[in-house]
Formats: structure tokens, C-alpha cells, sequence
């Protein structure tokens, strides 16, 4: 079973709708392969959007702890203040308050509390999600605002679709990732055997696909890259596919700015199903047979 | 005003409309902030001239191994697993630890002291029309932004502060509420496709859960549905600026270009939505400040009231 990793450093380059077309391209190509997906951008999930999810079931995600002070317990002492480095702990009318936001449950207070006042209470921090989806098993997950430990959450769900994928004897599994560069995206990133860099050919593209390329060769997974909106600069493509060459890593597919891509997603559907044969689809049908033959080839 | 401009979703155009309200706005000195550490981009489009730099430590344990007794209290106390007592030796996991100081405190024989782990840099300068910019960049392969977010914020390297423009990072989590926090107004810039929706959605509950007052610019106007709009009108959102989706903006913004360069006629729009802002916030304050008169207000009421 292999893993792909669908990352870009910068928002909005396409992540998504490209995961959602290579999926169904993954079930629907004459050797076809059975897939599992998961939806690694927890803080804003939008593959559910497009893959019609049914048979949905959800799970209560616990994800870390904050502080809670007992005011009968509280001597007053104000050590809690002290201690707290996240700025979580003040002054209040009747004693001190905890804000719930900036608590990271470190527990500093909890142990230095003289008057066992302090506890720690486990929050349901979000929810992940298991569900039947038109290309294959779907874990996709909804951090809730505010929240924290979203890379926790990343691994959690992919270690659920991970088991899902074994028990099925899947073939790959499909990573939507979230974009930046940390927490969530390192979690995103861990065990994958290939990663699809999407990239924009605008200034500010190049620049985060810089970065996203520097995370997966510090975590050593091998790279490869696609040009989204290639038509957005001329410039800008010819950019990424030189700092390609250099750097050795391969181009896997261009493709073009299409309206139908916006068009697809208000209609639900992969651009695949709403424009088959128009330039965008054809172009991530060659690029997909370039992805098997990459991952198929790292079986040898 | 510190104002934060975020999106849910990314991509959708934070920063160009960041950078070009800045300029929109450059007599009155703003300071902007590019608070997306992970992936920054403002500074292609402000063209800063650098010249103040300051690193990011976070202040991690070593272990004076001559005073440890291996009693592994410090494995204990960590609630981030980042401390591994092994056969007597401690073996800390920097980019696990988040500095809270809490082993150093519990340590029984005072062994261990906190030495600085660069985990990103901060930098700063005046840019074009001598807007005030700093920026952070988290280090590859590090994972918490928040602290990066947090020193950025806290820096001040021009003396005084306000206007402040922050540029969020994309999503609803930690580093995206660091950056709201404090704020007295959210920017939500969306796009009017489902994406866009369900992720401006997000974003105005977490705003909410901050107690911050919310407006939208609708940027590639035109490209998808009406749903973003009739959402808004529902929810009482005010879209205060529309943005239409056209390729030449598109090719521009690729190209390094910012809005109101590139299309002088945004220049007073651009004033305009700074405007609108400043008079949301005004009304607001003398509505609620109409409403304290009248009513007494204990402040730790409205703490816990949060």
C-alpha cells in the first residue's frame, strides 16, 4: 500500500479539487486501483464538498487538556499567575481566571497549586469523521475553531484510514494535505511515500513552493511537482520548471486555468465529471498516469 | 486599530488585499504584519528593505547530568511527551516541547536550567511609501507557529504601534486565533465558491468565539454561486468590499503586483473599506458604551462569560 501526500505550501492552490480528480481517476482508469483518502486539512475540510459522503459515522476527537480552577479551593496565592508562560492565567474579582483559549495544558499551575485547586479537564476538541464516498472510504475530520493539537488530529485520522486501507488490502491511500509548513502539514507529511507538490505559478506560488519542498527533503520523502493555473504567468511556470531541473526534481504534469474548475465545485463534482474532455481533465489524466508509474516504480 | 485579515480557506487573496489597503492607507504609517510564518508572502509584494532581524527561541531543558538522579519527574510533569527518561538519562525532543517551564519547576535537585532553541526569525524594515513590515518565518521543519506569531506581535521594533494590518496564516486553528487575538476588527476575505463558503463560515464562529466584530471582501466576484452572499445576508455579515473575478487582476497579483499599483482606480476603495472599518468600529463602541452606562458591568463577569 502506498501513500500520497498532496501538499503547497501556499492556500488555494488547488489541492483539493486535483485530490478529488485523482481519485476518481484512480477508480475510474483501465487498471484501476483501489484507494482510501484522507482528508489531512482538518482545520478547513473541503474534500467532503466534492466526494459525496454517505453512511457517515463521527467520532468525538479528545484533543488535549485545559486548566480549570476550583474557586472553594483557591488560597489566592496567585502562584498559577506566575508560573503560567502562556499568559492564560488572571486577576479577576472573586480570584483567577483562566482563559480557555490561551491555556496550552501545560500544567505548570496544576503542579505548583499549594492548594490542589488546579485541574486539568480533557476537551473534545473537534470530530473526525469515517464515511463511504463515491472513490473509496473518506476520514476527514472538522478541528473545531479555536482548537488546538491539529497535527494530532492529522495522524489520528490517518492512522484510521491507514487501518481501513490494510484491512482492504487497498492500494494507495490519498493525503489531502493542509497548506503551510508545520504542525498539521508535518503530520501530513509523515510516512508518505511520495508527495505531489501543487504548485502556482505566481510570485508568491514559487516562494511557499520553495518552502513545501524544503519540509518534505528535511523529512526526506521524495517530491514531485505539478504547475495549477499555468497560464496565470508564463514567467512564473518557467520559474518553477528551472528550479525543477535544478534541483532534480521531476515535473509530473501542467495544468492549464480553467473556469470549469470554480464551475465543478459549485456543482459538487470533480472537474473529471463535469468536464471530461475539456483541457483541465485531460491534463490530469496524463499526469496521473505519470503518479502510477512513480509509485508503481517504487516497488522495484 | 489592529486589524487582522484571515479567510478560512487559502488562497483566496488575504494578502493582496492586505498589502494593498496598507498602501491605501501608507500617510497614516501602518504597520504591517505578515503573520503567515509558514508560508509569508507580503514581502513580495511591499518589497521591505530589511534591516532588523531578531531569532525565535524557545527556551527548551538541558539537564545538568551531574545533579540528575534519574527520577524521571520531569518525564512526568511534561504534557507534551517531549521528555524520555531512559535508563536513568533524560533525552528531551525539542520540536515537541513548548517551553512552558514546567520540568525546570519540578525538578527536585534544581538540574535542570532552560537554554534557547531557535525554532524562527523575526524581521522588519520600512517597504514601500514607508509602510512599517515585519515579518516571521517559521524554520523548516519546526511545527509550532504560534510562538513565532506571538514574538512578531509582541516585537514593536518602530516605536509606535498603530494602525496595525495583520496578514493571517489560512484555517481556524492556533495560529490563526493568535493572530485574531487582540484585534478590534477581522478582515474575512472569501471567495463565492463552496470552498469559500465553508471555510468563511469557520472563520466567523471563531471570530465569535473571540468576541470580534467581522466584516467581508468578496474577491473573485462572479466565479461560482450566490451562496457566500446570501450566507452574509443571513448572518448580517457586511460585505464591504467586491472584488470582481477578472484575469488581469489574476496576472497581475501573479506577476508581484499589488492591486492598487496595478489598478490605481482601487486606490480609494481601498480608502473606502479603511474607512467603513474605522466607522463599524465606532458605532459599536458607542452602542456598547451607550449600553455600560446604563448597566453596571462587573469586568470578571464578562470574563467568564467568554
Amino acid at each position: 500500500m502506498k501513500q500520497l501526500v498532496i501538499l503547497s505550501g501556499k492556500g488555494g492552490t488547488g489541492k483539493t479539487s486535483i485530490a478529488a480528480a485523482l481519485s476518481q481517476l484512480a477508480s475510474e482508469s483501465e487498471r484501476s486501483m483501489s484507494i482510501v483518502l484522507a482528508d489531512a486539512d482538518v482545520d478547513a475540510a473541503n474534500l467532503e464538498l466534492i466526494l459525496s459522503p454517505s453512511n457517515t459515522r463521527k467520532e468525538d476527537f479528545w484533543g488535549g487538556q485545559i486548566a480549570e480552577i476550583d474557586q472553594r479551593r483557591c488560597a489566592q496565592c496567585g502562584e498559577c499567575m506566575q508560573v503560567c508562560r502562556f499568559d492564560a492565567i488572571h486577576a479577576a474579582d472573586d480570584g483567577f481566571a483562566i482563559n480557555p483559549i490561551a491555556c496550552e495544558g501545560c500544567a505548570a499551575c496544576f503542579y505548583v497549586c499549594p492548594s490542589e485547586a488546579i485541574s486539568l479537564k480533557e476537551q473534545v476538541a473537534g470530530a473526525w469523521f469515517h464515511s463511504d464516498s463515491l472513490y473509496g472510504p473518506l476520514f476527514h475530520a472538522a478541528l473545531y475553531p479555536a482548537q488546538e493539537n491539529s497535527g494530532k488530529l492529522v495522524t489520528r485520522i490517518k492512522q484510521h484510514a491507514k487501518l481501513q486501507a490494510l484491512d482492504n488490502g487497498c492500494d494507495l491511500m490519498i493525503v489531502d494535505g493542509p497548506p503551510g509548513v508545520g504542525c498539521p502539514v508535518i503530520s501530513a507529511v509523515s510516512g508518505a511515500d511520495l508527495a505531489l507538490i501543487v504548485a502556482e505559478p505566481s510570485k508568491a506560488g514559487v516562494h511557499d513552493m520553495r518552502r513545501i519542498l524544503e519540509t518534505t527533503d528535511h523529512f526526506s520523502v521524495p517530491s514531485v511537482v505539478c504547475i495549477n493555473k499555468t497560464d496565470l504567468s508564463a514567467e512564473g511556470s518557467a520559474e518553477i520548471e528551472s528550479y525543477c531541473q535544478e534541483a532534480g526534481i521531476a515535473m509530473v504534469g501542467t495544468i492549464p486555468f480553467d473556469v470549469d474548475i470554480p464551475r465543478a465545485m459549485s456543482q459538487g463534482q470533480t472537474i473529471i465529471t463535469f468536464q471530461p474532455d475539456g483541457s483541465a481533465s485531460r491534463a490530469l489524466r496524463d499526469m496521473w498516469q505519470r503518479i502510477v508509474a512513480l509509485l508503481r516504480g517504487s516497488d522495484e | 486599530m489592529i486589524l487582522t485579515i484571515a479567510s478560512g480557506k487559502g488562497g483566496t487573496g488575504k494578502t493582496t488585499v492586505a498589502t494593498s489597503l496598507a498602501l491605501a492607507i501608507a500617510d497614516l504609517s501602518p504597520l504591517y504584519l505578515d503573520c503567515d510564518v509558514e508560508a509569508p508572502n507580503a514581502h513580495i509584494f511591499l518589497n521591505p528593505e530589511l534591516n532588523q532581524f531578531q531569532t525565535v527561541n524557545l527556551p527548551i531543558p538541558a539537564v545538568d547530568e551531574s545533579r540528575c538522579e534519574g527520577c524521571a519527574r520531569c518525564a512526568e510533569v511534561c504534557q507534551y511527551h517531549a521528555i524520555v527518561v531512559i535508563g536513568g538519562k533524560v533525552l528531551v525532543f525539542p520540536e515537541l516541547c513548548h517551553g512552558c517551564g514546567s520540568c525546570t519547576l519540578q525538578c527536585p535537585e534544581g538540574a535542570i536550567e532552560e537554554i534557547p532553541y531557535k525554532t524562527g526569525s523575526l524581521e522588519a524594515g520600512l517597504a514601500k511609501n514607508e509602510i512599517r513590515f515585519a515579518r516571521g518565518t517559521l524554520d523548516i521543519g519546526q511545527p509550532m507557529a504560534v510562538p513565532i506569531i506571538r514574538a512578531l506581535q509582541d516585537w514593536n521594533p518602530f516605536g509606535e504601534l498603530e494602525p496595525v494590518i495583520r496578514d493571517a496564516p489560512p484555517g481556524v486553528s492556533c495560529p490563526v486565533v493568535e493572530t485574531m487575538s487582540g484585534a478590534d476588527f477581522v478582515l474575512l476575505v472569501t471567495e463565492p465558491t463552496p470552498f469559500g463558503l465553508h471555510d468563511l463560515h469557520l472563520a466567523v464562529q471563531l471570530a465569535g468565539e473571540l468576541g470580534l466584530p467581522v466584516g467581508v471582501v468578496l474577491n473573485r466576484d462572479g466565479i461560482g454561486d450566490q451562496r457566500v452572499d446570501d450566507y452574509c445576508q443571513t448572518a448580517g455579515i457586511p460585505i464591504l468590499m467586491r472584488i470582481p473575478f477578472d484575469d488581469q487582476i489574476g496576472r497581475a497579483v501573479a506577476g508581484g503586483k499589488t492591486l492598487v499599483e496595478a489598478f490605481p482606480e482601487y486606490l480609494p476603495r481601498f480608502r473606502g473599506l479603511y474607512i467603513s472599518i474605522n466607522d463599524l468600529l465606532h458605532e459599536r463602541k458607542s452602542r456598547r458604551q451607550h449600553y455600560e452606562e446604563s448597566v453596571p458591568i462587573s469586568k470578571s463577569d464578562e470574563m467568564s462569560g467568554r
